[in-house]
């Protein structure tokens, strides 16, 4: 009877179990279903470190500082009404916009330098250059802190033997704050200069020499040939870096621990002291959450600027 | 069953995860087992990693002893507060709810995470049956809705008294500090005199001298400990004990403000930058006359500057209208709520907390470690350290200080006290007046809304 039972059933189960691994060869073999299938790791890895930490952050931000309450976004308008953080927002500014603009230059003179140097020295050259880059900021920081301290300071030293006046570098608030620029700029410049290399590379020759035929001076190749083409690269690279400066954090801790009175403080190392030091979660994740907004619009603009030249080119 | 049935291939799935789940039960109920036969689990503890050198051989051969005489096994981490370690993990542990056993908790942690601490009033009962009263600003950090919630510790305890050069303060300033405090349980005659307003005139007296006190003005503690002292002997809080600000019209905070004002012009021009170390560093170049610090500097001195070491002596603050108060940086010991071994936890905090174990960490830390009980203030240790012999003898609070410890920003609340005391609203008040030039007035405007700033959420 079970063999007659499973012998009447056999002919209805194969067209169903036919059908569905058919339709199941088809949905595997549809390219937008293997092409969701090779990202999933992808997606598994920016939903589990960059979605989550960030929906939690805006989570954290919306409870009261025992974490027991949600008080929606009184944490920001808490922070708005402070002074200090009014502050930490106007020297966040200042220091990225500064920094960036500084090793943005300082990077395309360099590389500029590096271009025309024969590529036989170039490399030695480029190698040295790098250095600063290659070593942990927190490492190299507490370098410059040993030539900026206080007391002992190495350059002060150079400077009175000179007959120099002694500097307060991390003691008076705009030497403080050139100080933090100063190391920041020698970290990241090498950065700018390795992009911008790369970039000069890529400019065809012909466009110099047809430039030159027209009569056109050096600094007019560089203002109508380079700078138009490498405009795409030097926007990807200031937003990059603008994103990077905006969220630095280890210069500030180490050089000046934001003081003096709060006035070389940006938003990671506020955050730090307001959210873990000083036990208040909520608040320390509101800091950080307002660069959000901030760089997502210099985003939006440049990247929106890269696209429509590339379809200009296109 | 047959002998096929253990095969992999004849298990399923379903079967699988109930066998892994019986292995599971059955390691759970090993573990009580494990705990009849004679030995009482595991500890973990995590202790702040010492300044001075071999300081946490103390901590380790106590709890060895205690871990042999009650067979549990100990596991110690000593995480250092450099970078802040200590304080991340304390975060990190309370924030997942997993972790040590037990954990050193800076002073004003205990309050943040009073929640989350095992109330200890039982140990502290037993201990204070023992050795009397613990120190009140202790207390102050440990006690948070009418409970223990950690043992005040020794190890890593410090004060912040005058660590004095004697040859320049009398060469200078005039001031002979040994015999006014000498080492001995008394006062020595003109120590009544030792008052903020002698130690401005010997702070002018020295700086013109080319010898200023090295007293940090920035955001670290040394600072913000040194300058909160200065506050309480004016009378200058700043809160009252439920946090409200008492700035406005406050004529003694006023007074402290323009006081500390005077002082820092005749600091060294950086001391605004000045971290934990500089004051250090200007003791043992022998460049300053005088800093507020535990006896380290005075240890590091004694290996790389032997001739600054023997001529330091340390003598409490000075006094000012309201009496005299010496800087007071605890750390106290807590047990996670979520800790798995709670009464072995408590009873090794106990015997950690014993007269003779404190004795025995304080020696280690050669005098550095202060225990919470005034009783202990006796140790041999202060009497004996040098060169020269009584240096530190007036370390400790003693009786004839006619002194009390003290923490900035006390009476307040735990959770407001902790963000004025990491965001440094003291010294960044004087700072507005003296470097960005504020008014005194103004100055105190700002720190009062800080403070109303600071209640808010």
């Amino acid at each position: 009877m079970p063999s007659d039972a499973s012998a009447a059933l056999a002919p209805g189960r194969a067209p169903a179990s036919a059908a569905r691994s058919s339709s199941l060869r088809r949905f595997a073999r549809r390219r937008s279903t293997v092409a969701f299938l090779m990202t999933l790791p992808l997606i598994a890895v920016i939903g589990g470190l960059v979605a989550w930490p960030a929906s939690y952050a805006i989570y954290l931000a919306t409870l009261n500082r025992r974490m027991t309450a949600f008080i929606g976004l009184e944490n920001f308008d808490i922070l708005l009404e402070n002074e200090t953080f009014r502050g930490v927002i106007w020297q966040s500014c200042f220091f990225a916009i500064t920094a960036v603009l500084l090793k943005a230059l300082i990077g395309f003179w360099l590389a500029h330098m590096l271009h025309h140097i024969p590529s036989k020295g170039q490399r030695k050259w480029r190698g040295m250059l790098l250095v600063p880059w290659v070593i942990p900021p927190a490492l190299s920081t507490l370098g410059w802190w040993w030539m900026f301290e206080p007391s002992y300071s190495s350059i002060n030293w150079l400077l009175n033997a000179f007959g120099g006046p002694s500097i307060p570098w991390l003691g008076e608030p705009w030497w403080a704050r050139i100080s933090v620029i100063i190391v920041n700029v020698w970290y990241g410049a090498p950065f700018f200069m390795i992009m911008y290399l790369a970039a000069l590379k890529s400019v065809p020759d012909q466009l110099y020499e047809a430039a030159a035929i027209d009569g056109a001076t050096g600094w007019q190749g560089l203002v109508h040939v380079t700078l138009p083409m490498m405009r795409n690269i030097i926007s990807i690279t200031v937003l990059f870096s603008l994103i990077v400066t905006f969220a630095n954090y280890d210069i500030v801790r180490v050089l000046t621990n934001g003081g003096p009175r709060d006035l070389t403080h940006v938003f990671a190392s506020y955050a730090f002291q307001v959210g873990v030091l000083s036990g208040n979660i909520p608040r320390g994740a509101a800091v950080s959450l307002f660069m959000f907004p901030l760089l997502a619009v210099v985003a939006f603009f440049v990247l929106r600027g890269v696209n429509r030249r590339q379809k200009e080119m296109a | 069953m047959s002998e096929k049935g253990f095969t992999l291939a004849g298990v399923t799935r379903r079967q699988t995860l109930r066998a892994g789940a019986g292995v599971l039960a059955a390691g759970a109920l090993g573990a009580p087992m494990v705990h009849a036969q004679g030995t009482g689990g595991t500890l973990r503890f995590a202790f702040w990693d010492h300044w001075v050198p071999g300081s946490n051989d103390a901590l380790k051969e106590l709890c060895a002893k205690w871990g042999e005489q009650n067979r549990v096994n100990v596991q110690l981490d000593f995480i250092n507060t450099t970078g802040n370690q200590l304080q991340l993990t304390a975060a990190a542990q309370a924030q997942s709810r997993n972790g040590h056993d037990g954990i050193s908790l800076t002073p004003w942690d205990v309050g943040a995470y009073a929640d989350q601490l095992e109330p200890v009033d039982d140990v502290i009962q037993r201990l204070v049956a023992k050795y009397g009263p613990i120190n009140p600003i202790a207390e102050f950090l440990g006690k948070h809705g009418g409970k223990w919630r950690g043992v005040p510790a020794t190890s890593g305890t410090q004060t912040k008294p005058a660590c004095v050069r004697f040859d320049l303060m009398e060469q200078h300033a005039g001031i002979d500090v040994r015999a006014m405090w000498p080492a001995a349980n008394q006062a020595g005659p003109g120590a009544d005199t030792w008052t903020w307003d002698t130690f401005l005139t010997a702070a002018e007296k020295c700086n013109a001298a080319g010898v200023p006190f090295g007293l940090p003005m920035g955001q670290f503690t040394d600072a913000v400990d040194w300058v909160g002292a200065l506050f309480l002997s004016y009378g200058a809080a700043i809160t009252d004990a439920s946090g409200k600000p008492t700035v406005r019209g406050n004529a003694k905070l006023k007074t402290a403000i323009e006081y500390a004002v005077r002082l820092s012009k005749v600091l060294p021009n950086d001391v605004w930058a000045w971290d934990d170390a500089s004051n250090n560093r200007a003791l043992i170049s022998g460049r300053s006359a005088l800093v507020f610090n535990p006896p380290s500097a005075w240890a590091v001195a004694k290996r790389d500057a032997p001739q600054v070491a023997e001529k330091c002596w340390t003598i409490p603050m000075p006094a000012g209208p309201e009496g005299r108060f010496l800087a007071y940086l605890p750390y106290t010991t807590g047990i996670w709520a979520f800790g798995r071994n709670k009464t072995a936890a408590k009873e090794l905090l106990e015997f950690i907390g014993q007269r003779d174990s404190s004795e025995a960490i304080t020696n280690k830390s050669g005098g550095y470690d202060i225990p919470p009980f005034d009783s202990m203030a006796d140790f041999k240790v202060w009497e004996r350290e040098g060169p020269p012999v009584g240096s530190i003898f007036n370390y400790p609070l003693k009786p004839h200080h006619k002194a009390k410890y003290s923490i900035a920003f006390s009476p307040a609340p735990a959770e407001l006290a902790s963000q004025m005391y990491i965001q440094a609203l003291n010294t960044k008040v004087i700072a507005r007046v003296a470097q960005g030039g504020e008014t005194v007035d103004q100055a105190m405007g700002w720190l009062e809304r800080e403070i109303n700033n600071m209640r808010r959420g």
